[in-house]
């Protein structure tokens, strides 16, 4: 099947009438996905793309039994967003918003996993589930259905990614952009759990960076998996200290190095790409 | 956002964490009735600045003032000192260690503890160092300093100050978006007081519209990093040569790796994001031409980006800066045969993926 969204998803929009929210629901429902729903606090009563709009996330979920949600607010009330979003009862939200101060998600995330919510992001592309639904930003054309699963702390490596895999006819289940925020929703584990519990994913992708531990971490866990994991590193040649465009991708303390994490996974016996492109060569020579 | 140790400092006295006396100068005059026995040191916002003759120690106004002629005006880093702080010397008769981090695997706050401080923390063995996470949600309780004080194995009147101290740096943690407060040493004196002996605060950038107070401080960016700063663009110089374009951090970190796996070296980048204004294009050019790169590579994977409008930003700035710089383009995206034309007309070397334009690249760098 897939991970997190599948034919069973009904999708909210939280800021739908923004430029943003707006474009993106054409090219969720465009990609299959059943968008029933859109939030904008006084835009009540409105459509987007013949979606009805409701004040507030209660409403929309009373009226159109939505169970999933994703967040297009600004930074700023993003938080509020999200939180009003679990109270709603959604199962799964994916937060597309950049630049949420990180104080406001090591609040968030503890609240929403304590209420048995799955949060994606934020800072992220969102999920696509190749064929059947999507729920964020992530182009619609570059995916194939099939039996890859991909993770990512990337966004428009991702596409170059997905792109080539696409190009090479190795079709994806789901492609998760989980952030590039140094407190995220779902971290490298967490995804690759769901994708080891999937039985229609024959393998992962993961796309790491600088900074953080999460690939070391992914790597330990990749051993004690049955399928296999590839995996690309971004930052080999990022200086320390220096933010590489992602609050989360920095290098501090010697800690968060490429080096790092490249050898954690040869340690752990997954093989890393060193070009994004290089990624569908790996997958075919271990079949 | 960094401070100055100095404003660090400030901020510690608001929250009532004890901070030794000190004055500012940014002239040695500047200096009328500073603590003595002091210590002069720069300010600077990056490391090894005792290693680089940025800390002197005086005992009168002359001798401070002296010191202040010496470091002001000294570069540190890439960084010229403006302004000294002269701090009351210190008895010191313990060195602790204190800090408040964010543990990203944990999603939560992490108060660090140590009784052994004063050196890098990385070199505190794990059995001498208190670790303790702090579930956001409910804060520092009380029973967790307790246990703190217990587990110090410091005299008892110390390590209630230094629970204390704990305390009020997560209020400060927590209600200044801080991402790192690192006291180093925290200093136990002769007379039994703890204060913060070193301060060190980092804030979280994307906070800033909560802190408007902070939005003036200096920052270690490079002049044209400031100014792209000023523009809402990513732009971060580094040692190479080549200048690189591209949207997204993770495509822009990838394209630096790909251009050094052959063989040469970035320069400056500048991540575009998810704009195709050709406005925002040209603006991207002009700084990154500022930078003078030997060669530069445009790398766009846009899904919605629209390739012909990028094309028509860089042509619009190519012409208007007349320059000779000859410029490597990889754009995929809506109307993306439309884009190739434009760069092709304008004289630019149109590719079609990473790998081929990472190398072509490097060969233009190498033929000029």
């Amino acid at each position: 099947m897939s991970v997190l969204l599948d034919a069973s998803t009904r999708l909210m929009v939280q800021g739908i009438t923004g430029h943003q929210g707006q474009f993106h629901t054409r090219a969720m429902l465009d990609f299959g996905t059943k968008v029933v729903a859109g939030v904008t606090p006084g835009k009540g009563g409105t459509d987007v793309h013949a979606v009805p709009v409701f004040d507030s996330c209660e409403e929309a979920v009373s009226a159109t039994g939505a169970n999933a949600s994703v967040v297009f607010v600004p930074a700023p009330y993003a938080k509020d967003a999200a939180i009003e979003a679990v109270e709603s009862g959604v199962k799964l939200l994916a937060i597309i918003t950049e630049r949420i101060p990180v104080h406001d998600c090591l609040d968030l995330m503890p609240y929403a996993r304590a209420r048995g919510v799955t949060v994606i992001g934020p800072n992220c592309p969102g999920i696509a589930t190749a064929g059947v639904a999507k729920a964020g930003i992530l182009p619609n054309h570059i995916f194939a259905p099939g039996p890859w699963g991909v993770i990512s702390r990337s966004g428009t490596l991702t596409y170059e990614i997905v792109d080539a895999m696409t190009r090479a006819g190795l079709g994806q289940t789901t492609c998760v952009g989980i952030g590039g925020d140094p407190i995220n929703g779902t971290n490298m584990v967490e995804a690759l759990s769901l994708f080891e519990r999937d039985p229609e994913t024959k393998g992962v992708v993961l796309v790491g960076e600088i900074g953080g531990t999460s690939e070391e971490e992914a790597a330990r866990f990749a051993r004690t998996m049955s399928k296999p994991v590839f995996a690309y590193v971004a930052g080999r040649t990022a200086p320390p200290g220096k933010r590489m465009g992602h609050a989360g991708a920095i290098i501090q303390r010697g800690m968060g190095t490429a080096e790092s994490k490249v050898k954690a996974f040869a340690d752990a016996g997954v093989p890393v790409a060193r070009y994004p492109r290089e990624i569908p060569d790996l997958i075919r020579d271990s079949q | 956002m960094k401070f100055y140790e100095y404003k660090a400092h400030d901020i510690f006295r608001r929250y009532g964490i004890p901070v030794p006396h000190g004055v500012l100068a940014a002239k040695p005059e500047d200096f009328v009735e500073p603590p003595l026995p002091c210590a002069v040191k720069a300010q600077v916002l990056v490391g090894g600045r005792g290693k680089a003759g940025g800390i002197r120690f005086a005992k009168t106004v002359e001798q401070a003032r002296d010191a202040a002629r010496a470091i002001l005006g000294m570069t540190i880093g890439s960084y010229t000192v403006k302004l000294v702080y002269a701090q009351e010397r210190l008895e010191i008769a313990q060195e602790l260690y204190l800090s408040l981090t964010i543990d990203r695997s944990a999603r939560a706050p992490l108060l660090l503890v140590s009784a052994r401080g004063g050196i890098e923390i990385e070199s505190v063995p794990e059995d001498k160092l208190l670790r303790i996470r702090i579930p956001p949600l409910v804060g520092l309780q009380p029973f967790v300093l307790r246990a703190l004080e217990k587990r110090l194995a410091l005299p008892k009147d110390v390590a209630a100050q230094v629970s204390d101290i704990a305390r009020r740096a997560y209020d400060l943690f927590k209600g200044e978006d801080a991402e790192l407060v690192e006291i180093n040493p925290l200093a136990v004196l002769k007379d039994g007081r703890v204060v913060a002996g070193d301060a060190k605060l980092v804030v979280d950038d994307n906070a800033e519209y909560r802190h408007p107070e902070y939005a003036e401080l200096d920052q270690d960016r490079t002049p044209l990093e400031e100014e792209a700063h000023d523009k809402g663009i990513t732009f971060i110089q580094l040692d190479g040569d080549i200048g690189v374009i591209a949207n997204g951090a993770g495509l822009t970190m990838a394209t630096l790796d790909v251009l050094s796996l052959k063989g040469g070296r970035g320069g400056a980048f500048l991540d575009l994001g998810g704009t195709d204004d050709p406005e925002k294009v040209k603006q991207a050019f002009e700084i990154l031409l500022k930078a003078e790169p030997s060669v530069i590579f445009l790398n766009i994977f846009g899904g919605i980006t629209k390739a012909d409008t990028v094309a028509i930003g860089a042509e619009e700035a190519l012409k208007a800066f007349g320059t000779k710089v000859p410029v490597v383009a990889r754009i995929k995206g809506v109307n993306e045969q439309r884009a190739k034309e434009i760069l092709a007309d304008a004289g630019m070397h149109s590719v079609e993926d990473l790998e081929d334009g990472a190398e072509l690249a490097v060969k233009l760098r190498g033929a000029r």
